[in-house]
């Protein structure tokens, strides 16, 4: 009689920890959620009382009740244009490389240990880069397409390993039937690979970008202006050839910047200011991961092997 | 489907070509057939070599802008003089006084990234049901969504205010706020890859726990976190080497006055708030002010490169094979 209460008071206590347990689980997760609503909310409060049509057509200002956001994120967008258009080929075409070409050999080794490690190093480090190397050595100056390149490489690694694992999930007998069939190896690659693997691709290459977009250190470390109350020239519009890519050597700033600026300015009024145009930002990259996942968990599902 | 352009020329090609003439002609299209592939091969080659040269290229850029810095600064003065001050007449370049703003905020960040990281990832892989885990995940994952520097302004504008209220007495720039800030963003770095890890743990060893009577907080915590202890640490190690090269957060909130000081409460700058310091100024290429955040960067690559070590070091070590 007495060994079996002694038992159940013994069980009792270890179901007591599951429970406790449990709620530490919960509690520690609410700290993650409610922070988020916090930063939300907090954001929200100040900022859209400012979120007007002019807050997106006006130029930045000394006078914090006309300042606006638009040379921030029409530099956002044009150094994204860059950043993709740089990333996304070479992310894609070093990846089919390293999943279907690449031999096993120390020199395979070398590139996959070597991207593993990129994907760590703090950004600000590809910021030193850019400035000894695009700014002064090639001499492309503060410019737009500085940024672009600097985002580019940061963003290589997460497009390689995304689409690494878009393909590596393509089972061995699509590519085994079509070189039955007598395609060559690129052939296997266009032909299947690339159009089973997009979607996976195309999530690694948003989520990327939406890394990209809220970069902030880099930039600045190349030497991003705060205050421009211009417009880079409309791409694509100048005297051909040369005038064509004026725009990517000219200054710019982005929204990340536009928001640093305003954040550490002791003016509570440019504060609202920030936290507008820190709504508009968490907008971009939340909706942009927010369209990753969609698409992944949609594509994924038509995909019957 | 796969008909190849080289193929459908012969075929246009070949009613007029017999004997002899074919199979040369077959031969000359595998020949150039074999060449494209072997272009495109070099191509995808090359693409996959950037990752390459984007490290040489980093290397590179810190040593040789870290050679003229360390012609003028004594590598024993740059490890041990205890002021910071580059850009005064009388110069003095201690990079303790940055690593002391780097090693405190990142105390901080950690001790609350860790345990609730950790937590998290057991709760989410050995309590939790399969429809809180698919609601959580994303939720949590939004955390490293968010831009650094919007929580910069959050730590500065939001959490500083409410720690004044709790302690009057803490500077409108703190290492505190900014510490806990960031330990916040890095709990899903932690929690995601500790979960990983014990999700990958064979379901057999749980069997076999609970087998023998053991409770789920027994079984996970004796059992699983054990058994995936390589993952985890590489998971801290991560975290650790983020909350290292954090850069914005600290700009903005925890002042960027270097500071030879390990107590949070006070402001101080990190190896990452000094480069960004030096960048908005407009110091002249070349001048010495300039290679300061070049040694600081190196400083800073070899501290991320010791703890990416020491995570390999570990996965190794403490791998379990099942």
């Amino acid at each position: 009689m007495d060994r079996k209460s002694e038992l159940r008071a013994i069980i009792r206590a270890h179901k007591r920890w599951d429970a406790l347990f449990g709620m530490f689980g919960l509690l520690a997760m609410m700290v993650g959620v409610l922070t988020l609503a916090a930063l939300f909310a907090n954001m929200a409060i100040d900022g859209i009382p400012r979120l007007t049509g002019d807050f997106f057509t006006s130029f930045p200002s000394r006078r914090a009740g006309q300042a606006g956001i638009l040379s921030a994120w029409i530099g956002s967008v044009l150094v994204m244009f860059v950043t993709a258009i740089v990333a996304v080929p070479l992310g894609i075409a070093g990846a089919i490389y390293l999943e279907e070409y690449a031999r096993k050999n120390w020199f395979t080794d070398v590139i996959e240990i070597n991207i593993t490690n990129l994907a760590g190093v703090p950004s600000i480090v590809y910021g030193l880069l850019a400035l000894g190397l695009f700014v002064y050595t090639f001499g492309f100056g503060q410019s737009i397409l500085s940024a672009g390149l600097t985002l580019a490489l940061l963003i290589l690694p997460i497009v390689i390993v995304t689409t690494r694992e878009a393909l590596r999930s393509i089972p061995q007998h699509i590519r085994e039937g079509a070189y039955a069939c007598g395609a060559s190896q690129w052939q296997v690659v266009k032909h299947h690979l690339l159009p089973y693997g997009l979607p996976g691709i195309l999530t690694g290459v948003i989520i990327g970008l939406a890394r990209a977009i809220g970069e902030t250190a880099p930039i600045i470390t190349i030497g991003a202006l705060t205050f421009i109350a211009f417009l880079p020239p409309v791409p694509f519009t100048g005297e051909p050839p040369a005038g064509m890519l004026d725009w990517v050597f000219s200054p710019f700033t982005v929204m990340p910047i536009q928001i640093f600026n305003w954040t550490s300015r002791p003016d509570p009024a440019f504060h609202q200011n920030a936290a507008a145009a820190s709504f508009v930002l968490v907008f971009m990259t939340l909706g942009m991961n927010g369209l990753a996942i969609w698409l992944r968990y949609r594509l994924r599902k038509n995909i019957k092997w | 489907m796969a008909v190849t352009s080289t193929t459908s020329t012969l075929a246009v090609t070949s009613p007029s070509i017999t004997g002899a003439a074919k199979l040369a002609e077959y031969a000359r299209s595998k020949a150039r057939r074999r060449r494209t592939e072997r272009v495109i091969e070099s191509v995808l080659l090359l693409a996959a070599c950037v990752s390459v040269f984007t490290t040489i290229g980093i290397v590179y850029i810190l040593v040789r802008e870290s050679a003229s810095f360390f012609a003028h600064v004594p590598l024993w003065t740059f490890l041990t003089d205890t002021q910071w001050t580059p850009l005064f007449d009388d110069a003095h370049f201690g990079i303790l006084v940055l690593l002391a703003g780097t090693v405190s905020s990142s105390a901080v960040a950690l001790s609350i990234a860790i345990p609730l990281g950790t937590i998290i990832a057991i709760y989410l892989s050995e309590f939790a049901g399969h429809k809180t885990r698919e609601i959580m995940k994303p939720l949590l994952e939004m955390l490293s969504g968010v831009p650094t520097i919007i929580y910069g302004y959050f730590a500065l504008l939001f959490v500083t205010p409410m720690l004044q209220k709790l302690y009057p007495e803490l500077p409108g720039f703190n290492v505190l706020s900014a510490g806990i800030v960031m330990g916040v963003m890095i709990i899903p770095y932690v929690s995601s890859l500790s979960e990983d890890a014990m999700r990958a743990v064979p379901m057999s060893l749980r069997e076999g726990s609970y087998a023998m009577g053991a409770t789920r907080f027994q079984t996970a915590v004796k059992v699983v976190v054990p058994a995936a202890l390589s993952g985890i640490a590489a998971a801290y190690i991560l975290g650790i080497s983020r909350a290292v090269g954090e850069t914005m957060i600290l700009a903005v909130a925890a002042g960027m006055q270097p500071n030879l000081t390990l107590n949070p409460l006070e402001p101080a700058a990190t190896i990452t708030s000094y480069i960004v310091q030096v960048a908005l100024g407009d110091l002249p290429h070349g001048s010495i002010g300039y290679q300061t955040i070049f040694a600081a960067g190196l400083t800073l690559m070899l501290l991320t490169l010791f703890f990416n070590l020491i995570g390999y070091w570990m996965r190794r070590k403490y791998r379990e094979a099942y």
